[in-house]
């Protein structure tokens, strides 16, 4: 049986430094209770791979605010001004990645692939220091793989076996980082009985997970 | 009619029935509201849906369901939802027919520009350069100039977005079609001349012997 484990419990295996894929668009499919925990445990240096910082005061953009991350991988950090200043003021590192790349990147580390040829870039700042390897002649970029020390996934279901489904658009990057992290960390909306997600209806196999993180009990 | 209805009223016109579509942020985003009632057309979001639509009510927002700017929206029968790898395996792979997107600069040679200004503005290019570089039809629907300064130009200052050149630009004044030959005017807008459009454009545009009258969706 898969452990479910406390959110303080999760949060407190991640050290200061790790790199941590997180899932959600704009604060969308992105595991709150976790990144609140980060927040309050303070962890310094991140690096955050994620599609975007969304908002200040919203899901990563939480964590921009309270200064804890070093570097960022994401497609687009124009909704979040905090995370501009501080990329400008040269606190935090920013590297930004074509969204599609993105998601190729975190599949190809996930899916034991050494790059993906991407058209996205070509002839752009993007390709820049990258190598270009025509394919019958047509130009694609190397993409490398990415790769994180942790995954926080936000799932709709989890049953106790771990196996995961998602809800519409907060499924994302979700199932992309959960192949791609050495320890996956997931916060379902709910935890059900194994057999309540049926086979084919799984997106994210319970293999791949390591806990589920249990929402906090408020009583009153 | 404001510029900007007018703009996304002329894009409407070019979507056909059974297309897959993704509406960029911002005036794209206008473009659903002037399909024709005969135009069914599936909209795709980059975030991982294809069949969205407008919230019909505030009452049915679903936090799970949003655009790719984080508003809500809601999905028409038939929608499917799905992963960001499979979103723009949609966008890379040939199965979107066309993307609408907003512009800062366009080039002679129909190249696009629109997704960073460097030292002033850095918002990252999102799915913008997958977006140019997979989709069947590229249309930019952009203002002529902004506050004057033509975007329609020789040579883009801007860091491009893509290579690849674009299908359509439509403005508040011409439509223009790129082509190998280069910029060709084949539409000017209600009451605007063609030495009125060549004026706010810096780039040389090709004049037909004949250029339309651009129409506008009803």
């Amino acid at each position: 049986m898969k452990k479910v484990i406390q959110i303080a419990e999760a949060v407190a295996r991640i050290p200061d430094g790790a790199v941590l894929m997180i899932g959600g668009f704009m604060g969308v499919g992105t595991p709150d209770g976790l990144v609140d925990a980060l927040v309050s445990a303070g962890r310094r240096d991140l690096t955050v791979i994620a599609n975007d910082t969304a908002r200040p005061g919203v899901g990563i953009g939480k964590l921009i605010d309270a200064k804890l991350v070093r570097k960022v991988i994401a497609s687009h950090i124009g909704t979040n001004p905090e995370t501009q200043r501080q990329m400008i003021a040269g606190e935090t590192e920013v590297e930004l990645v074509p969204q599609g790349t993105l998601a190729e990147r975190v599949r190809a580390g996930g899916f034991g692939l050494g790059g993906i040829l991407t058209p996205t870039g070509v002839g752009t700042v993007v390709a820049e220091g990258k190598r270009t390897i025509e394919v019958d002649g047509v130009p694609f970029l190397l993409e490398l793989p990415l790769r994180a020390d942790f995954a926080l996934v936000k799932a709709k279901r989890g049953d106790y076996l771990g196996n995961l489904d998602y809800a519409l658009t907060a499924r994302n990057f979700n199932p992309l980082i959960a192949m791609a992290a050495d320890v996956v960390l997931a916060e379902a909306e709910a935890i059900v009985p194994v057999g309540v997600i049926p086979p084919d209806a799984v997106v994210t196999p319970s293999v791949v997970v390591d806990h589920l993180v249990a929402k906090e009990v408020r009583h009153g | 009619m404001d510029e900007k209805t007018l703009i996304a009223k002329r894009v409407a016109l070019e979507l056909r029935d059974g297309n897959l579509v993704n509406l960029g942020i911002g005036l794209p985003t206008l473009v659903a509201r002037y399909l024709a009632p005969e135009v069914n057309v599936f909209f795709q979001s980059e975030n991982g849906i294809v069949g969205m639509t407008a919230l019909a009510d505030e009452g049915l927002v679903n936090a799970d369901l949003t655009d790719a700017g984080g508003s809500p929206i809601s999905a028409v029968a038939g929608a499917a939802a799905f992963d960001s790898a499979v979103s723009f395996g949609l966008i890379r792979g040939g199965h979107l027919d066309v993307t609408v997107l907003g512009g800062l600069q366009v080039d002679q040679e129909g190249r696009l520009a629109n997704w960073m200004v460097p030292g002033k503005m850095v918002p990252g290019m999102g799915g913008a350069m997958d977006l140019v570089s997979g989709a069947k039809r590229v249309i930019v629907a952009m203002t002529h100039t902004a506050k004057g300064t033509p975007k329609i130009v020789k040579r883009c200052g801007l860091p491009l977005t893509s290579v690849r050149r674009v299908d359509l630009v439509v403005t508040e004044l011409a439509v223009i079609e790129p082509t190998a030959a280069g910029l060709v005017l084949r539409e000017v807008a209600p009451g605007v001349t063609v030495a009125q459009v060549q004026a706010a454009t810096e780039a040389e545009l090709i004049v037909p012997e004949h250029v339309a009258t651009m129409a506008v969706a009803g």
